[in-house]
């Protein structure tokens, strides 16, 4: 046991010896350090991808202990029902009761499966409440609780009212509020994975939100085509087109920006996901245009859709697992980011005064 | 524009996190901000501080899956909910000069050690150098080619928390000596704590479900008690003190090692400039970081939470503007009937 006492007020009995200089023996003229850092800086530059060093090439990073399907799930299921909601209000105002039908009962049923794959990941689920105990901006998951907490029962209102056809009024208002909530509901998630230290969800925060909304309106329209009446899916259909384009090419410029981090996302588990959905969106968009006149054509095509914003949100999930287990994407970046001499200060680098704004760093905007 | 510099400071830079976690009036009012200064320079690798944390905190064990992992002496592999404080072991062929033990030379001619009277010698004990000892321990070293980097790893307590930052129940809180703790009553196992940390810090614990790390010893802090690794560390490579005192310390250290030629020293999260506005317990390293798996340049992910919530309004207003466009487009195209 060590002599001194280390207390509040500073150092009691501090060894003589603490201040030995481990590995310098001055006396014989020989010096620890000889390592030239010069020589070890040039051999990484060269490879830059290759060649970064690690302990014993474990990761640095805990990986998330969220899993699959209650996570994934939870993101698709958040998606469809949020974007659901938009769709049947507008369903409702234009007087396609079919379209609304199905829509309202796809957010209700999403926005429970949703709140039930949260609290089934939870490690304590009998403490799912503690949830709503504080609100706090800085989390995503508490402004998220609250808005499932809000948006469900609303949901609820307005899936009863327009199978049932009973009190229209508040059916109507339901419906609305909803609709108010029902596009934070597809987007919160976004911000959700992206706060966090996984290279492949937080270096891609910019586009994640936008790529979530179209994954949700891709769900949104293809569930429309599958359970709606053929007459009333012209806006289904309409908004899944939109959301195939808005989901690839959001991917594909969050891809871009991110430089290295993003290899997960083409590569192992999270490619395949990925790759299955650009392949399911791009059929289910031809199929939902091309076969619109076709019931079945159109459900099957609006099942391909649905069944890409699920691959899609499988895919971002699985990619950043993938990236929170190789150091290499912790490593790399961030030594990176040190060696062109724009270390992550503090210091924001969206301010105008900054100096540092030239050469911002990808993955810091 | 006024609420969002109180904003940005609350989520990076130097700062007091004591009083941005509403202890004291603002100006003060609460304890100094304790933390560790973890010097590895002089750390043997004894697991003194592993062992008393385990003890002192009544962690359960934990073993490694698949058994002794083979990477040097490191049975512990890394930080996590039964881990608080893990000693990292590093072994590198590179040349590392004689080990200087401090003591005074003697004739280095005199090798018949057969006077030694050795218990006399053991009587004195091992603090305090005899005025005379021939004994090769005191002979320094030959420079060799091998060196074993040892360094005890723990949270670091960071002045932006992010995994307190994006706890949704509350459950970690900043306490008044600027520390991060996690109530355990409260958890609820969301584990969102866990890939926020950018340094690996916290986890859960599989039968247990919430997740655990390091308090710096809460419970000792409060009765002017020295965290349980601190007071077992041998070498004093663990210090605990308050920060400012311990980063002093510290520049005094680095100054010396630096002075000695051990050029690669470096102090790592002690910096209220860094990614995470400084570390509460902060470290000397004799290598690049990620050498002891740490990450060379961390950021608290909340810095660009501001951003991203703006980037989440806008893909939600574009969401409500994609299915005004969809049933727009029904009209122009007079697709009702379809």
């Amino acid at each position: 046991m060590s002599e001194s006492e280390v207390t509040r007020d500073g150092v009691r009995g501090g060894r003589p010896d603490r201040e030995a200089t481990t590995g310098a023996v001055r006396a014989d003229g020989r010096q620890g350090g000889r390592r030239r850092r010069g020589r070890a800086r040039a051999e990484r530059a060269m490879v830059p991808d290759a060649d970064f060093r690690s302990y014993y090439g474990m990761p640095i990073l805990n990986p998330p202990v969220w899993t699959a399907p209650d996570i994934p799930g939870y993101l698709f299921l958040g998606g469809l029902a949020g974007a659901s909601s938009v769709l049947g209000a507008g369903a409702r105002a234009s007087g396609r009761p079919g379209l609304a039908r199905s829509s309202t009962v796809a957010a209700l049923g999403g926005g429970l499966l949703s709140l039930v794959a949260l609290v089934h990941d939870l490690g304590k689920p009998a403490r799912f409440l503690n949830m709503l105990r504080v609100v706090k901006v800085t989390s995503p998951m508490s402004v998220g609780s609250w808005l499932l907490a809000g948006y469900v029962p609303l949901a609820g209102v307005a899936a009863a009212s327009a199978v049932t056809g009973r009190l229209p009024r508040v059916g109507a208002a339901a419906t609305t509020g909803a609709a108010a909530l029902g596009p934070a509901v597809a987007s919160y998630t976004a911000a959700l994975i992206s706060d966090t230290a996984v290279p492949a969800w937080h270096d891609g925060h910019r586009e994640m939100p936008y790529v979530f909304v179209g994954s949700g309106a891709t769900a949104a329209g293809g569930l429309g085509l599958v359970a709606a009446p053929l007459r009333e899916q012209a806006p289904a259909r309409a908004l899944a087109v939109l959301g195939v384009g808005a989901e690839l090419a959001s991917v594909e410029l969050m891809e871009r920006r991110m430089g290295m981090t993003a290899e997960p996302y083409s590569s192992g588990t999270g490619g395949r996901y990925l790759r299955a959905s650009k392949v399911l969106a791009l059929a289910g968009a031809a199929g939902a245009v091309l076969g619109r006149r076709n019931r079945i054509a159109s459900a099957l095509s609006g099942a391909a859709l649905v069944a890409a914003s699920a691959a899609t949100r499988w895919g971002i999930f699985h990619a950043g697992l993938q990236s929170a287990e190789d150091p290499k994407y912790t490593v790399v970046p961030q030594r990176q980011r040190l060696e062109e001499g724009r270390p992550a200060t503090g210091t924001p680098t969206t301010t105008p005064t900054t100096t540092r704004t030239p050469a911002a760093p990808a993955g810091e905007h | 524009m006024t609420a969002e510099p109180q904003l940005r400071h609350a989520l990076s830079g130097d700062a007091d996190p004591a009083a941005l976690g509403g202890h004291g009036d603002g100006t003060g009012g609460h304890p100094p901000r304790m933390g560790f200064f973890t010097d590895t320079s002089v750390c043997i690798g004894c697991k003194a501080c592993e062992v008393a944390c385990k003890e002192w905190n009544a962690i359960p064990a934990d073993f490694p899956d698949g058994g002794f992992p083979g990477t040097s002496m490191d049975n512990s592999q890394g930080l996590g909910a039964d881990t608080w404080r893990h000693v990292a072991f590093v072994e590198q062929r590179r040349p590392l000069g004689g080990q200087d033990p401090g003591l005074p030379r003697a004739d280095p001619t005199q090798h018949d050690l057969g006077h030694l009277d050795v218990l006399s010698l053991a009587g004195q004990g091992s603090s305090s150098a005899p005025a005379h000892i021939p004994a090769s321990p005191a002979e320094p070293g030959a420079a060799g080619d091998f060196r074993w980097l040892m360094s005890s790893d723990v949270c670091k307590h960071c002045t932006h928390a992010a995994c307190l930052d994006v706890c949704p129940t509350g459950s970690l809180f900043r306490t008044e000596f600027g520390t991060v703790v996690v109530q355990e009553d409260i958890c609820n196992g969301c584990g969102y704590c866990i890939p926020a940390c950018p340094y690996g810090v916290i986890d859960q614990r599989k039968d247990d479900g919430r997740a655990w790390k390091c308090t710096l010893c809460y419970d000792r802090l409060g009765v002017g008690a020295e965290p349980a690794c601190a007071k077992a560390c041998p070498t004093d490579s663990i210090q605990f003190g308050p920060l400012e005192e311990l980063r002093e310390r510290a520049d005094a250290r680095l100054a010396r090692l630096h002075d000695t030629g051990i050029t690669e020293a470096r102090l790592y999260g002690r910096d209220p400039d860094d990614g995470v506005g400084g570390d509460g317990a902060f470290f000397l390293l004799l290598d690049e970081p990620e050498v002891y798996g740490l990450p060379p340049d961390p950021v608290v992910t909340t810095r660009d939470l501001p951003r991203m919530w703006k980037h989440v309004g806008m893909a939600a207003l574009s969401l409500v503007g994609g299915v005004a466009a969809a049933f727009a487009s029904t009209i122009v195209t007079g697709g009702r009937r379809r």
